[in-house]
């Protein structure tokens, strides 16, 4: 018996001396995009830190809708499982999953995070915890058909009277063309749309920072008002029912003279056998007529987290900062037109140079951004009640000061 | 006006077959589409190209995907076909006190929305240790599939003839070689209909097989097709989704046209009598 | 030396039993789970630290409106669907039991839409009902039904029509193959009497037909009702959380992961769960249902 037993304890030492030297080598699991140039990038940029570190990366798939991904990630994080250890999130998401990731403040020196824009830093900051580093940068944009607003020597709207204007003249025009087209389904997009037409008009974002509401001004509830003007006169009816691809659905197959929309079409609809190919121009989002009125576009974009309850915390913030990073960015906004989350990539000179990016980077000097941060866990069910509040005034279902003064105020 | 009530009836069919066909018929030619001419609305494609499917099974395991479905979906179906064989036995054919309420248990089990029971499933799961593996996914599958499958067989059970058995009473069969000898040959058109029926619920879930799989290599095809996503985070590749949903539904839809007779006689034996 | 009504109840529940253990493997701690967390404030993932409130949450679901908006349209969605899956079921149903030449044809065609997964149907459907590029719009103008583009999927009348018409087209092959399989059975000497005596096929259907299928019908309506009631996957694609089509299931799924409030959304499915029970014991006793079958 004691025989047996001093064999395992024998063979046991034996086999942790061969594991030893290989449990230097980790394998981090992370979950970005799926598929498409995204998960090129992604595991392209992993793999080259795995092959300069000599650890290993794993790539998970998630579903692309927001929505459904939040859903995995909460299910997965609430069962503590250190399957992944990495996970890409939404800007709107520091605020909901902040209990389950790990406060990068403790691993990362202070002096690295300078580079990034603050306002993204400042939105993955909860209760001083740094949750996630921000990876790439989303603003909302106006897309328009340079070939149209030509032909009716228009030029691109600087306020959303113009664009009133300019989509009414085309319509008149040209037979079977929608003015505008945007993100008016029930979801998270309509919080996008519906925050740069408030903001554009003077009327301030949505909470304060003690989480209470400042939606409730006239400039604010004549913003969506407008709105309410556009549906089923510049825009479809059926534009109550767009998200992103739909609208770039419409526009790309030239059926809108302008569009709301995150960079990620730009490369889209200028793709070779884009029917609008070169006839698109983007600038930044109209403004409205009020005080305070301002071009403005709603921040989006993705950040990286670490899981807490992740085997190999420190090999994980390791590779974020790699994939965050000065060159593995500037290789993403070139290969992809990710927009870069750190300021000084945008004066690379390949970057410089492109007049896409140098919109963007305006835009970028004047988001607005969704109070997550401050609604906590609450900001889904914020989210909620203002896409409701939203969506029943362009519906005609109610004013929209009205239906703005529905909504719960207090929100920490 | 026989024949305008003729010709309205012919009228009626054709409309019914094109509203259960088109769908199909339409992502067959989306999925032969790419780029913008998807946003066209051409009834026949102008041009057509496999690229879409070509690309689905160079980009991802897809293959894998779809034995992981036929793997999921067939031992299900077993599993519940031999368990719910047994109990509809006792269910149909004997009198015990408890029989309606264990009636009723089976079939509140169904009632409730699976999206209620996905977090206690996750954590059955994860004790389990099932985690991420085939096997967890047929043991969550089981309780969509096994509730119905009794239910059905139950009622087909119930209504076959007492002579069935009796000479085998007579005779001191014990009741198992009752069942296997007596009953399981005549009950095979109905075994065949439900284990379509719940062959279809397995191969078809989704909300489970995206919660408790993580790992491309154990993914379903339902999951797969959600994950397919475009080049940037909101672009979605119709060719390819409805590529992915020809792929995912052809199999069945060769199953149901070859077993169609089956499945009518198998209910028709007497499943639906109530 | 037991009696023989004790021997066939052991044999009974010997029968019974591999079935009843996994199915309470399977069932019994989710189920139970959600009943017990519809009466604790529990987050999502916080079991462990929840606190027993008793009826709070019910309370608070009595006094959303939101839900009884969702349970007003669940009920609706399902009344209306089901009533036209049964009555084209029927329809599709004696049609097949007729000598129709392309039986065959037609059989095999109405059978493909009920092999189509839920979320990909939905899917398709989403992409056929868009106003701008779909491809409805387009023929109903190359038709000239109708003058513009209609927004199937936005318009608040509109999308709850689009997604009845969904549910009709996924759920009525379903509803054709049980008529069928009853009305195959029916006695053929029936009709032949009928005939003979020239009964009209309309009177013939309503006076004899239908009562002697109507155990089976009943069946097929309660479990097409059973899955209206939860419908989720079907509205959740095509209009999201959209509060004028939302149903209870979409509502209890937004509670619970959206909203991260466990107890409210567990009491939520609670609720639904009674509520789908009530409605089977309505089919049951109006269908006059056999329950777990007949012994004779």
């Amino acid at each position: 018996m004691l025989r047996a037993g001093s064999l395992i304890a024998a063979s046991l030492a034996l086999c942790a001396a061969f594991i030893q030297p290989a449990a230097a080598k980790v394998t981090i699991s992370i979950s970005c995009s799926s598929l498409g140039i995204e998960m090129e990038l992604c595991r392209d940029g992993a793999q080259a830190w795995a092959q300069k570190t000599g650890n290993e990366v794993r790539l998970v798939s998630t579903p692309a809708d927001a929505q459904e991904r939040l859903a995995l990630y909460q299910s997965l994080l609430a069962s503590k499982s250190d399957k992944v250890d990495i996970f890409q999130i939404d800007v709107v998401w520091p605020g909901i999953l902040a209990n389950q990731f790990l406060d990068l403040n403790q691993f990362i020196e202070p002096a690295k995070l300078d580079g990034y824009f603050q306002t993204l830093i400042a939105n993955n900051t909860v209760d001083g915890k740094l949750i996630a580093v921000p990876w790439f940068v989303d603003a909302g944009m106006l897309y328009y058909r340079k070939d149209l607003l030509d032909k009716y020597q228009l030029k691109a709207p600087e306020t959303w009277a113009e664009l009133e204007q300019a989509a009414k003249k085309v319509m008149e025009g040209e037979k079977g063309i929608q003015g505008y087209v945007f993100q008016g389904k029930a979801y998270e997009g309509l919080v996008c749309n519906a925050l740069e037409w408030i903001t554009s008009n003077g009327g301030g974002g949505l909470l304060d920072h003690a989480g209470q509401a400042t939606f409730n001004n006239p400039q604010a509830a004549a913003a969506l008002d407008r709105a309410k003007g556009w549906i089923g006169t510049i825009a479809p009816q059926g534009v109550l029912g767009y998200d992103e691809e739909q609208a770039r659905g419409a526009f790309q197959s030239g059926k809108a003279v302008f569009m709301r929309n995150w960079p990620y079409a730009w490369a889209l609809v200028n793709a070779p056998d884009s029917p609008v190919k070169d006839k698109v121009g983007v600038v930044p989002l109209p403004k409205g007529d009020g005080e305070h009125a301002v071009h403005t576009g709603t921040l989006g974009g993705q950040s990286l987290a670490v899981s807490k309850h992740s085997a190999h915390p420190k090999e994980a913030v390791d590779l974020i900062l790699y994939l965050a990073g000065a060159e593995e960015e500037k290789r993403r906004a070139i290969k992809g037109s990710f927009n870069p989350s750190l300021k000084s990539v945008y004066n690379e000179p390949e970057l410089k140079q492109d007049p896409f990016f140098s919109t963007f980077s305006t835009i970028l000097s004047s988001v607005a951004t969704r109070p997550a941060a401050v609604a906590g866990k609450g900001y889904n069910q914020f989210s909620s009640q203002f896409v409701r509040a939203v969506h029943a005034t362009l519906q005609g279902q109610g004013s929209a000061a009205d239906n703005l003064s529905g909504i719960r105020t207090s929100w920490k | 006006m026989k024949i305008l009530g003729r010709i309205a009836f012919y009228l009626l069919v054709a409309f019914i077959v094109f509203y259960a066909v088109f769908p199909f018929y339409w992502a067959i030619v989306s999925s032969l589409k790419t780029g913008s001419a998807l946003f066209t609305a051409d009834l026949i494609p102008a041009s057509s190209t496999f690229e879409n499917y070509v690309a689905l099974f160079r980009e991802q395991p897809f293959a894998r995907n779809i034995l992981n479905s036929a793997i999921v979906a067939i031992v299900t179906t077993a599993i519940s076909l031999g368990l719910a064989a047994t109990a509809s036995y006792a269910l149909g054919r004997m009198a015990f006190r408890g029989r309606t309420a264990v009636s009723f248990v089976i079939l509140s089990v169904s009632m409730f929305p699976q999206i209620a029971v996905l977090t206690g499933m996750f954590e059955l799961i994860q004790v389990t240790g099932l985690y991420d593996s085939l096997s967890g996914l047929i043991l969550a599958d089981l309780i969509l599939t096994l509730p119905f499958s009794t239910w059905v067989l139950t009622a087909f059970m119930g209504d076959l003839p007492r002579e069935l058995e009796e000479a085998a009473i007579i005779d001191g069969a014990p009741p198992l070689r009752i069942l296997t000898d007596v009953f399981i040959p005549v009950m095979a058109p109905a075994l065949v209909a439900t284990g379509l029926l719940a062959f279809i619920l397995a191969w078809n879930e989704f909300l489970f097989a995206l919660t408790f799989t993580l790992s491309e290599e154990q993914r379903t095809v339902p999951v797969a097709i959600a994950l397919i996503s475009g080049a940037g985070g909101y672009e979605i590749p119709w060719g390819r989704i409805m590529a992915a949903s020809v792929i995912v539904t052809a199999p069945l839809i060769v199953l149901v046209l070859a077993l169609q007779r089956r499945i009518v006689s198998g209910l028709t034996a007497g499943a639906v009598k109530g | 030396m037991r009696t023989l009504a004790q021997r066939r109840a052991i044999t009974a529940w010997s029968f019974l039993t591999p079935m009843l253990v996994v199915l309470a493997l399977v069932a019994g701690w989710p189920l139970l789970r959600t009943i017990l967390l519809g009466f604790t404030d529990a987050g999502l993932g916080d079991f462990g630290e929840s606190q027993f409130i008793g009826l709070a949450n019910y309370r608070g679901l009595a006094s959303d409106p939101y839900w009884w908006r969702a349970v007003a349209n669940t009920l609706g969605f399902t009344l209306i669907s089901v009533s036209i899956e049964t009555v084209l079921g029927l329809i599709i149903a004696l049609t097949l039991n007729t000598h129709l030449k392309a039986r065959g044809l037609v059989r095999a065609a109405v059978l493909i839409p009920w092999a189509i997964p839920t979320v990909v149907s939905a899917r398709m459907w989403g992409w056929m009902l868009n106003d701008l590029y779909g491809v409805v719009n387009a023929m109903l103008l190359g038709l000239g039904v109708i003058d513009r583009p209609w927004a199937w999927l936005a318009d608040p009348t509109l999308s709850i029509a689009s997604v009845i018409a969904v549910d009709v087209w996924k759920g009525t092959p379903f509803m054709a193959l049980l008529s069928l399989a009853a009305l195959q059975v029916l006695p053929r000497e029936i009709y032949e009497a009928a005939r003979v005596d020239g009964v009209s096929a309309v009177k013939v259907f309503f006076q004899v037909t239908l009562p002697l299928i109507r155990p089976a019908l009943f069946v097929a309506i309660l479990f097409r009702s059973l899955d209206a009631l939860r419908v989720f996957d079907i509205i959740y694609v095509l209009t999201g959380d959209n509060p004028s089509t939302a149903s209870m299931s979409v509502y209890a799924r937004q509670q619970l992961i959206d909203f991260q409030q466990g107890g409210m959304g567990s009491a939520a499915a609670t609720a639904l769960f009674l509520i789908v029970a009530v409605f089977a014991t309505i089919v049951v006793t109006a269908g006059r249902l056999r329950i777990g079958g007949v012994v004779r």
